[in-house]
């Protein structure tokens, strides 16, 4: 049967889905929170190592009547979502013990997310695209709000929730205008499409709204910061990577089918964008005194150097995105794990650069991991994140948006002064209180420490991945330059 | 086998990383000294066990085999693989690395054994490991240049591996910064070398020699040589390493003797095409090797630290390589850089030995109650130590033996190749200053055998002095024992390498006299001609026999005359004689030819005063105030943006809206 067929084409989500259904019964069950977490973390594995199959082996391929994809970007995508949860949910579990808030629903509630990322990055129609989206969405506004007796998580979720439900509307009505002017959803049915109009533009408008408004580009980023302060620090990390991710690839997705003829026309727009949120993020992190509102606004600043790659409206550029988000999410997932580590071990709020003061020499581990994370995020060679801005404004330059790259590297060699700072913190300050921080678990120190040799690996030898990734676009519509 | 070359590069870094890692994550495991020493000596062990199997599949005319494992870096037209050279030379420099390596690693393992950086050490080990064999067998010169940098860094690390002594902090950056002089050169040669054929590939490079025409070659062979006088410590950079032995004894055998300060002879026989088309590079390499090497060769005959002596004999020695190399002699260069691993590690490991012991002396008198400080490397509190450790006495001997070239000992055939070398070079373009050289080298040569055989007798000879010498350690000698068997194991292997290694170059005319037909007794020579150019020998048969015969009564000369003068605790007498007899010449020498002052006196003062004058002004006043300026002007524009972030989600939907206008706007019109 064909819907067995692709439903083992599916076969990550569709572990992830059952997991969640299962964890959820469990919960229902009053089981341990030990049993939940094993559980999750036996259908999070398997799942991985799925995608980790189809990421290597799976040909590109269409399924549920088209609606979807397995194969390429969706095996990419997919594996991404996956990976970053697998090592989100490792780095919850103890960080919610640690801040004594350990809820079980934190699970399903992840594994929902997760399929709904999934979803959305294997998208081949809008309907399936806005299904996937509000899945994830949904998730994760209760995600943020977890902490329930915490003011500002809960009044982040409720933030994010109205914004959310906001630019749900806009998205909405892209669809519909852009069905009204093509007369389908199917990506590749609107990608055929060309002749444009008022209705066609006001739909692709209102649908880059929408992603816009969920990646935090500026100016529809406001709610960034703070959600991400407000989420517990590893949902954050979950959010920020995992989510963006799936939006992404979704995204890549859209404008690569449903928008080949249109990218040169929407370079502009991007650039601009690209521009702003560069700009800003860059400079408000840098004011930042609280390092997980820093690594928010952070967060919006790499928004802005993807957004130099969808700006090139290329093969390399969107390739160079995808990498980009792989390496972001090794990197950040890394970072935001060593700032919960030490986040638990004092209070919610030891946060501040300042309560960073000495903490590198004190769990050497620790330290040096959030250096090489640091590092990276701040594109230093050596690291993923070098060579993800490389390939990202190098398809800029290709594509002739020369000042907006030397902006975007100024941008970028200026963010090296708030990852910088807190490393200064860290080593050459001294500390003003004793402060000791308990030993990490093993199991969570070597999540992070694979993590790292991940940065680095991808920092020295970015070869294989980037022509992997270059293969998915080879039916691309796009004037295909070669790599 | 060859394909899997890249293991034997691969594995080492395993090493490190396991070592490293846990032993920074894990207390428990730092304890576990034994797992972390053999895990470190296996991952140079095997390596050495693949490339022997490579080794044993090759043969003197196989082709080259290039392993490319991926890009590494792709720029516009430019493009550098990681990609892995096995030839002959390539292949035998790893031999000798992972081979002298592996005994080092289990020396290590009882020199270091009560020391808390134990992991650390070790794990530096396995890294330097991995970069120098990046450097040997990379196929691109960006690769070997990240070998060779590489070096540095542990080189950097191993020398201040007792960091908190700040002398031994100082001697690590001191050895830093003399190669980043080097480094500085090499970069610019490589710059040279990709502007003129367009790629670092060897494979491109060498088939294209011919577009390196007069001058390019000139200079190309010259900053690459300045490269290497930082790294192999010539002449005006070869103050760092004396120093460097501030380092503990093993990272003095391996780095500073056996493997990494000979990588600049490596670097220069790899490109042995492009010197033979400038003679006067050529020149200024045996000029500057022939200096170095009886500058170091006369310090060494004034020092009393037996591991300085070793330093400066060393220094002499690499000088005596780029005599070959400026000679034409590249593969006589390579058979010395091999004979040389074996007896200098050996020797350094025998001093090893002996200051281990010392410190034990010092140690046990320090448990009885009395506090006796002396410097255990310090050779006139040394003496008779040869009935206490009778191994390390033994093979400490049969390595002078080596170096001073006496017959059939491994250093007589290579140091004899290079005089060779050097006297048929005076028959070609400038004939005079060859012949000087000759002339210089003999004398090395001369007092190579001459304070080699001082250090041994002084410390292993006579009666032990340290009793007679200090209150309190009337009884040390009691507290004498040989090392153990990790470290004296390693030591027997190299001695028997250093006394047969000699006879894988026995000279062809050796045997060609007698029998009037060609032979292939020189083995190195028709391994490594396949790989190397050399100048061709005319000599007669007559000649290179006196040749042969001067070397020899030279070095016997010398080693008679040393026993004669410093046997039976004649050794400070003789010496006070010895100054006496050559007054300022020997202050001199002890004085270092003040080197150190003279770049004291000439860069450093004057560059720290510009440094003060003029830069930190520039800098605190100019630059600091132009970066402040910038950071204030964006700390501001951040903190008018906070302003904005107000939290009210009104403020939020607006700028949406604002956001959504701007996007329609864009698009539509």
């Amino acid at each position: 049967m064909e819907i067995i067929n692709d439903l083992l084409l599916f076969l990550p989500a569709t572990i992830v889905a059952i997991g969640g259904l299962t964890v959820m019964m469990l919960d229902g069950y009053k089981a341990r929170s030990r049993t939940i977490y094993t559980t999750t973390m036996v259908f999070l594995g398997i799942a991985l190592g799925v995608a980790s199959w189809d990421l290597l082996m799976q040909a590109p391929e269409l399924i549920f009547s088209d609606m979807a994809g397995a194969g390429g970007t969706a095996a990419f995508g997919t594996f991404i979502v996956v990976f970053g949860t697998f090592f989100t949910v490792i780095l919850t579990h103890d960080y919610l013990i640690g801040v004594k808030h350990n809820f079980p629903q934190v699970y399903p509630l992840l594994m929902f997310c997760t399929f709904g990322m999934i979803v959305l990055a294997t998208a081949n129609d809008l309907v399936t695209v806005f299904v996937g989206l509000e899945t994830m969405s949904v998730c994760l506004y209760a995600l943020a709000g977890i902490i329930r007796d915490k003011r500002l998580g809960v009044e982040s979720a409720l933030k994010y929730f109205v914004m959310g439900a906001f630019s749900t509307g806009f998205f909405l009505y892209g669809i519909t205008l852009l069905y009204g002017a093509t007369g389908s959803t199917s990506l590749p049915e609107i990608g055929a499409y060309t002749d444009g109009g008022l209705i066609y533009w006001g739909g692709v408008s209102l649908l880059l709204v929408a992603f816009m408004f969920k990646v935090s580009a500026v100016p529809f980023h406001m709610w960034t910061p703070d959600v991400y302060t407000g989420s517990p620090t590893t949902i954050t990390a979950y959010m920020s990577t995992a989510g963006k991710t799936a939006s992404f690839v979704a995204l890549v997705l859209i404008l690569d089918r449903a928008m080949p003829f249109i990218a040169t026309e929407l370079t502009a727009t991007f650039s601009i964008i690209a521009l702003l949120t560069m700009i800003l993020g860059n400079a408000v992190a840098m004011v930042q005194d609280n390092v997980k509102r820093m690594l928010a606004y952070s967060s919006i600043a790499h928004v802005g150097y993807l957004f130099v790659g969808l700006a090139a409206g290329s093969v390399a550029g969107y390739s160079a995105v995808l990498f980009y988000l792989l390496a972001y999410t090794f990197m950040n997932v890394g970072a935001f794990g060593v700032v919960a580590y030490y986040e638990k071990n004092h209070d919610v709020h030891f946060n501040n650069v300042e309560s960073y003061a000495g903490l590198g020499y004190q769990r050497p581990i620790m330290g040096v991991l959030l250096s090489i994370f640091l590092f990276s995020l701040a594109g230093i060679p050596i690291s993923a994140g070098f060579n993800a801005k490389y390939l990202v404004f190098s398809a800029g330059i290709e594509a002739g948006l020369v000042s907006l790259v030397v902006v975007g590297v100024l941008a970028s060699a200026a963010s090296a002064y708030y990852y910088l700072r807190v490393m200064v913190y860290l080593y050459f300050r001294e500390g003003k209180e004793s402060v000791s921080l308990i030993e990490p678990k093993k199991v969570y120190s070597f999540s992070l420490v694979f993590l790292a040799l991940l940065t680095l690996y991808f920092g020295v030898v970015p070869g294989g991945v980037t022509e992997m990734i270059y293969g998915y676009f080879s039916d691309s519509m796009l004037t295909a330059t070669a790599p | 086998m060859a394909e899997f070359v890249w293991l034997i590069v691969v594995i080492p870094l395993i090493g490190f990383l396991i070592n490293g890692l846990l032993g920074l994550s894990s207390e428990g495991y730092r304890k576990q000294k034994s797992v972390i020493g053999w895990l470190a000596t296996f991952a140079v062990f095997v390596p050495f066990l693949i490339a022997f199997q490579i080794f044993l599949e090759m043969n003197a005319g196989s082709e080259p085999v290039v392993v490319r494992l991926f890009t590494w870096i792709e720029a516009g037209s430019f493009t550098s693989d990681i990609a892995y050279r096995v030839d002959q030379l390539s292949i035998l420099m790893a031999l000798v690395v992972t081979g002298v390596g592996t005994l080092i690693h289990i020396y290590s393992m009882g020199y270091m054994k009560t020391d808390e950086g134990f992991y650390k050490f070790f794990a530096y080990l396995n890294l330097f490991i991995f970069a120098m064999l990046n450097l040997v067998m990379a196929n691109n010169l960006l690769l070997l240049f990240l070998g060779w940098e590489g070096v540095g860094v542990c080189s950097y690390l191993l020398i201040g591996f007792w960091y908190k002594d700040m002398e031994k902090a100082t001697a690590a950056n001191k050895a830093f910064i003399y190669n980043r002089v080097g480094d500085f050169a090499f970069l610019v040669a490589m710059f040279l070398v990709f502007r003129t054929v367009g790629s670092l590939d060897f494979d491109v490079i060498f088939s294209n020699l011919h577009l390196f025409n007069g001058d390019i070659a000139f200079w190309v062979a010259v900053l690459m040589f300045i490269g290497a006088t930082g790294k192999s410590a010539q002449i005006p950079l070869f103050v760092w390493l004396p120093d460097a032995m501030a380092g503990p004894t093993p990272v003095s055998a391996l780095i500073h003797a056996a493997t990494m300060v000979t990588s600049g002879i490596y670097l220069i026989t790899r490109f042995s095409g492009l010197y033979m088309t400038s003679p006067e590079a050529m020149l200024l390499v045996a000029v500057i090797g022939g200096l170095t090497a009886i500058v170091a060769a006369t310090i060494a005959l004034t020092q009393y630290d037996i591991k300085k002596v070793l330093a400066y004999s060393t220094v002499s020695q690499l000088g005596f390589m780029f005599l070959a190399l400026g000679s034409g002699g590249f593969v006589a260069a390579m058979f010395h850089v091999v004979t040389h691993a074996f007896f200098k590690a050996c020797l350094f490991l025998g001093s090893g030995s002996v200051i281990h012991a010392m410190h034990h002396v010092e140690h046990e008198l320090e448990h009885e109650g009395k506090h006796v400080h002396f410097d255990p490397q310090d050779m006139r509190n040394m003496g008779g130590l040869k009935e206490y450790m009778p191994s390390t006495y033994k093979t400490f001997l049969i390595s002078t033996f080596a170096i001073a070239g006496i017959p059939v000992f491994s250093g007589f055939f290579s140091k004899d190749e290079i005089l060779a070398y050097l006297f048929n070079a005076g028959l070609g373009e400038f004939g005079a200053v060859y012949y000087a050289l000759w002339g210089l080298a003999v004398l090395t040569a001369f007092l190579t055998a001459f304070y080699m055989f001082r250090l041994t007798l002084t410390t292993f000879h006579g009666t032990f002095k340290l009793p007679g010498k200090f209150k309190g350690a009337e009884n040390a000698a009691k507290y004498l024992h040989e090392s153990p068997a990790s470290m004296t194991a390693p030591l027997w292997i190299l001695a028997a390498l250093a006394l047969v290694g000699g006879f894988m170059g026995v000279p062809e005319f050796f045997v060609t006299t007698f029998t009037s037909t060609d032979a292939t007794v020189n083995w190195l020579y028709a391994w490594l001609s396949g790989v190397t150019v050399r100048a061709a020998i005319i000599l007669p048969y007559g000649v290179k026999w006196t040749l042969v015969a001067i070397a020899i009564v030279v070095a016997v000369g010398a080693t008679i005359l040393a026993y004669r003068m410093y046997d039976n605790d004649k050794g400070e007498a003789t010496d006070a004689a010895i100054r006496e007899r050559f007054g300022s010449l020997y202050a001199t020498w002890e004085d270092k030819y003040k080197f150190d002052e003279a770049y004291e006196a000439m860069i450093i003062r004057p560059g720290n005063r510009l440094a003060d004058r003029v830069l930190a002004v520039f800098d605190v006043k100019i630059l600091d105030g132009f970066v402040n300026a910038i950071g204030s002007i964006v700390q501001f524009f951040g903190s008018l943006l906070r302003f904005v972030q107000t939290g009210v989600i009104n403020t939020y939907a607006i700028a949406f809206v604002v956001g959504v206008i701007l996007i329609i706007g864009l698009l539509i019109f």
